[in-house]
């Protein structure tokens, strides 16, 4: 069971899709983003000694902008959704973020030492939803790991909607999770169960 | 040792069966998980194998061992297993992916002394990731009920009749010294496990429950390697979440396209 604990921590090697211009090719935003959030983690003296909160700063400033969290938000509650009101799909995008960027980092620090391999792109012209496909490399003759991100284009270019890791979607992996949540105690019941898990993990991290 | 071995997983499953009992069925309802009750009393008895032995000795072997000698160890079990997942890629019909494996075998075990150095990555003959659950479910068997299994941990119905036939043709298996064998066993599990230690802090803070992100996690991951990478889209789900768009596109407008969750990938 543990391999996909390194499959779903490989994931965000690559999550880092840098500060682009808005009509940068899909495929050039995956791979600047990373090269240069990687390079900064390599470099970073804190992130080096294991600090979860550079890392999340980093991940927040160089990443975050090129996702769509609203989206990931209603991918991952599935058919509940339309339940939920605006103002608690505020709330639940919010919650949600803050956990996969927490994610991220962690993922990052723990694998920031890896290659990663770009694989080959081709896209249509005219196509608004792409998928751009990276590998990570691990020694120990081991396969590499996939990660692939689904993007779509928006007016503000082009954003990630989905990671999906070795094959394990970061985003719909809630999905049942979240649909328990959500049926033993309505929408309100998912929000509180995200904000306490991130409140806690805020706790430990201090 | 071995039937040692078999009684002390039985016996966990009876403890699992019972605790599952007592605590009632923990059931959340999900159809491919029907014995849900089961695998979580299961899949609690195997974290608690493993942080009071598997985990420990995996950190020990981490911290002493010198990097170049874990991969060493790595690659030297990497390819004893490189020949089964050849057979596995014959019988799902792709036979260039079933000569390159055997390419990697011949080529890691002479030049790579014993598969120390995995010379056949280097030179391009890329590592697969085979076993007879897949094969089976390339030849078109259902998952089969979600299961927890004592000690080998998540599985299907499908892939627990895989693992099977993965165990009896393992080579390791079928050492006959039996001190060798158990060794070899041993260390495989121990070499396997330290390599995910840095992934368990990722998944205790990315998972709200534990249990149903792993299962979760396995299914998906076992519908990619089937497919080899690229499954069909999950139709059910797709359609169910395109009807959203419309309702969330009317109620919220300070982002664009919120909802439009049609699954792609």
């Amino acid at each position: 069971m543990k391999f996909f604990a390194l499959l779903l921590a490989g994931a965000s090697l690559l999550l880092p899709i840098g500060a682009q211009a808005q009509e940068t090719a899909p495929d050039v935003l995956v791979k600047n983003v990373t090269n240069e959030v990687l390079d900064i983690i390599r470099k970073d003296k804190d992130i080096k000694a294991g600090s979860t909160k550079r890392a999340i700063e980093l991940v927040e400033q160089k990443v975050l902008p090129h996702f769509n969290f609203s989206r990931m938000t209603a991918l991952a509650v599935g058919k509940d959704w339309r339940q939920a009101n605006p103002a608690q799909q505020k709330v639940l995008t919010e919650e949600f973020r803050e956990l996969l960027v927490r994610t991220y980092s962690n993922a990052l620090i723990a694998y920031k030492n890896e290659t990663v391999d770009f694989r080959p792109f081709k896209m249509k012209p005219g196509e608004t939803d792409v998928t751009v496909r990276t590998q990570i490399h691990q020694s120990g003759g081991k396969q590499p790991i996939t990660l692939d991100y689904s993007l779509e284009k928006n007016p503000q270019g082009w954003k990630v909607y989905d990671v999906v890791v070795g094959g394990v979607s970061l985003v719909t992996n809630y999905r049942s999770t979240f649909a328990t949540e959500v049926r033993n105690g309505g929408i309100d019941g998912l929000i509180k169960t995200l904000q306490t898990k991130n409140r806690s993990l805020e706790a430990a991290a201090k | 040792m071995t039937t040692t071995f078999i009684r002390q997983i039985s016996r966990m499953a009876f403890i699992a069966a019972a605790a599952s009992l007592l605590g009632g069925c923990a059931t959340s309802g999900n159809p491919k998980d029907p014995i849900e009750g089961f695998n979580r009393a299961m899949f609690g008895i195997n974290e608690g194998l493993d942080q009071v032995i598997i985990r420990p000795v995996s950190s020990g072997y981490e911290a002493l061992l010198p990097s170049p000698l874990q991969t060493g160890v790595s690659n030297f079990f990497s390819n004893i297993a490189d020949l089964m997942i050849g057979v596995n890629n014959l019988l799902q019909g792709k036979p260039a992916q079933a000569a390159s494996d055997a390419g990697r075998v011949l080529v890691n075990t002479t030049v790579g002394f014993l598969g120390i150095l995995d010379v056949a990555s280097t030179m391009g003959m890329e590592k697969h990731e085979e076993d007879v659950g897949q094969t089976f479910g390339r030849w078109g068997m259902g998952d089969g009920a979600y299961i927890v299994l004592p000690f080998f941990g998540p599985r299907t119905v499908r892939d627990t009749l895989g693992l099977a036939f993965d165990v009896y043709t393992d080579p390791v298996t079928h050492v006959d010294h039996v001190p060798t064998r158990n060794t070899l066993l041993a260390t495989r599990l121990i070499s396997n496990r330290a390599e995910l230690l840095k992934a368990d802090k990722i998944i205790e803070e990315a998972a709200l429950d534990k249990y149903s992100y792993v299962r979760d996690a396995y299914l998906q991951r076992r519908r990619s390697l089937i497919h080899d990478g690229n499954p069909p889209k999950e139709q059910d789900e797709s359609a169910e979440l395109e009807g959203d768009n419309k309702t969330a596109d009317a109620g919220e407008s300070a982002q664009p396209a919120p909802a439009q969750t049609a699954m792609r990938q």
